[in-house]
């Protein structure tokens, strides 16, 4: 239906160029009008909602000015960039709902507005990259967006959040220049589709496999698998509550999970031995992240290591290597982007009303606040993998396809991480909006209007993604396709 | 051999970067490293006794591309230059906020974030 070719390819540099145009033109018209920055944000997502949903099916090179494949630079679309897309401007969409109310305690909203736009154009900017320098600025675009806007508040912990994360941030982007520089000193090209072509003739020889590894821990610092996870817990609870959301529902993936699957499925052409340290990879982040997540007092913080947590069960699909690992990887990295941005923007909200974080102040919100604590119930059971959500589904699928794979041990452990998950989300629920309400939260207010918006559109999210099930266990509708991108190996020409 | 020397700059950055204890040090590390890795990524498209990459009216497309150096890692260092610019001022900037909230500059005294 949507396949008309040249209708796609006309659209994907729209995808760039839309939100860096809107972020430039917020600053020039809006600087001083808060509601016109308001509203030119959300029309941009509005507007980035409806060109990605228009390029479902459509695939495509795009030659930026014309110039063919070798001299000029490439913009590829499939179905795999399609999915990422979606999953960006329609959690971007949400996010910017929810920023009209919670940015107004903040001044000049205008830059956060701006800075928000340029970080959409380097997400979406490394997703249709296709050539690693590209994807390599792209990324830096998207990175120096957050560090800025982890820093937004200019208070304490929000500063020194985003200094760790800087120097962290900074320092994982040098080993992928280094990387980088390796594959072109080998290869000769830049594009992604070349390089694929000339490794697969020649095959791995050792620069290549440095340069491999020095992309896999570049890109596992920005997806914050366990060994490179440190900036994290810091920088994403410190952000404003969208920034938040934004960082944990889309930029880790984004920048982490889709270019480490893109390279290592697309690109280099895996092997088992990679496929046997990304499996390790994603069952240490899984336990890591789950056991360190119970113990948290403060609400973002226990959210934030569940990101880890939930990343470490996407890299455990994508290393299991069958079409099913994937299915269930990419159906995850969907959900979680759901649902973990609910949760920010609940946390965000009760913060917003009560002015506290941390869980021992907090209890029986669900007489004060209804639409949080409906919509939190909802993010919380579906993240835990309870039945009619659709957390269940995504982490069946990866349980079915260890089994399927004959790692037993590996489907046990995600098992328990589940039931880890399930636990603490079940203390965050009892202690914030169970329990009794405490004498000082009294006569709370209940949240604003667009806050409850937003997360009534996640809410309906996490609850239409578990109907995706319907539509095939093996290939649900558009992930199935998008899966078929990842594991039919290498790039041809 | 040439390439060891960046790889020494690039391990000095490195070593800067973890052994600091003040945050400006610590951005001058990055930087060194940076440095690193951008002579690392000249050196692949340099050609001993080439010319430089500008194609002459005398000059045919065939001695061009046998006699010049790359001039596609220049561009490349170049990019990157000024994407190290901007985060080294946005780092700086980081700095500056750091030492007026907590009146140093020392990382181990600039820890209020646990756990």
């Amino acid at each position: 239906m949507f396949g008309m070719n040249t209708d796609v390819q006309a659209m994907i540099p729209m995808f760039v160029a839309v939100p860096l145009g809107m972020s430039l033109l917020i600053q020039l018209v809006a600087r001083h009008r808060q509601v016109l920055a308001e509203t030119l944000n959300i029309a941009a997502m509005m507007a980035l909602v409806v060109m990605s949903w228009s390029t479902i099916g459509g695939e495509g090179i795009y030659h930026l000015g014309g110039w063919p494949t070798p001299v000029g630079i490439d913009m590829r679309m499939d179905a795999l960039t399609t999915l990422l897309l979606l999953v960006v401007s329609i959690v971007g969409f949400a996010v910017s709902v929810y920023a009209v109310d919670y940015m107004r305690r903040f001044t000049s909203t205008s830059h956060f507005y701006s800075l928000f736009m340029l970080m959409v154009t380097g997400m979406n900017g490394v997703i249709l990259a296709g050539d690693l320098f590209n994807l390599y600025v792209f990324l830096e675009v998207a990175a120096i967006a957050s560090y800025s806007l982890v820093a937004f508040g200019c208070a304490h912990e929000e500063l020194e959040a985003s200094f760790k994360y800087i120097v962290l941030g900074s320092l994982s982007s040098a080993l992928i220049l280094t990387g980088v520089a390796l594959v072109y000193g080998i290869t000769g090209t830049l594009n992604l589709g070349h390089i694929a072509e000339r490794i697969a003739e020649s095959g791995m020889d050792e620069p290549l496999l440095l340069a491999f590894g020095l992309f896999i821990v570049g890109f596992g610092f920005k997806s914050a698998l366990v060994p490179f996870h440190a900036w994290l817990p810091d920088a994403h609870p410190s952000a404003p509550a969208p920034v938040s959301a934004m960082l944990s529902g889309v930029l880790i993936k984004a920048i982490g999970i889709y270019v480490l699957a893109r390279l290592a499925f697309n690109v280099f052409g895996i092997s088992e031995s990679a496929l046997e340290m990304l499996r390790w990879l994603g069952v240490l982040s899984m336990v890591v992240g789950g056991l360190l997540a119970v113990g948290q007092k403060d609400i973002k913080r226990l959210f934030a290591f569940s990101s880890i947590s939930q990343v470490g069960f996407m890299v455990l699909g994508l290393g299991l290597g069958s079409p099913l690992g994937m299915v269930g990887a990419l159906y995850h990295l969907v959900n979680h982007s759901m649902f973990k941005s609910l949760l920010f923007l609940n946390a965000g909200a009760v913060e917003y009303t009560t002015g506290t974080r941390d869980l021992n102040q907090l209890g029986g919100l669900n007489g004060r606040m209804p639409v949080t604590g409906a919509t939190s119930l909802i993010g919380s059971m579906s993240i835990a993998g309870l039945p009619p959500f659709n957390g269940f589904w995504s982490k069946l699928i990866i349980v079915l396809a260890c089994i399927e794979g004959g790692y037993y041990m590996l489907a046990t452990v995600a098992v328990l991480v589940s039931i880890i998950t399930l636990a603490y989300q079940l203390k965050v629920q009892r202690m914030a909006f169970f329990a009794a309400l405490p004498e000082a939260l009294k006569n709370l207010r209940r949240e604003p209007p667009m806050m409850s918006l937003a997360m009534i559109l996640l809410a309906v999210g996490c609850v239409a993604l578990s109907l995706l099930m319907f539509s095939g266990l093996r290939d649900p509708w558009l992930i199935g396709t998008a899966q078929q991108v990842l594991s039919a190996g290498a790039f041809g020409g | 051999m040439i390439y060891s020397l960046c790889l020494l700059l690039i391990l000095i950055g490195l070593y800067g970067v973890i052994v600091s204890r003040q945050t400006l040090k610590i951005v001058v590390s990055l930087l060194i490293m940076n440095h690193g890795v951008h002579l690392m990524l000249l050196l692949v498209g340099y050609r001993k006794n080439g010319s430089p990459p500008i194609v002459d009216p005398g000059t045919t497309i065939a001695d061009f591309a046998a006699g010049a150096v790359d001039p596609l890692p220049q561009a490349m260092v170049l990019t990157s230059i000024v994407i190290g610019l901007g985060v080294l001022a946005l780092m700086v900037a980081l700095c500056v906020r750091l030492y007026e909230r907590y009146g140093t500059f020392d990382v181990t005294e600039i820890r209020r974030l646990r756990g």
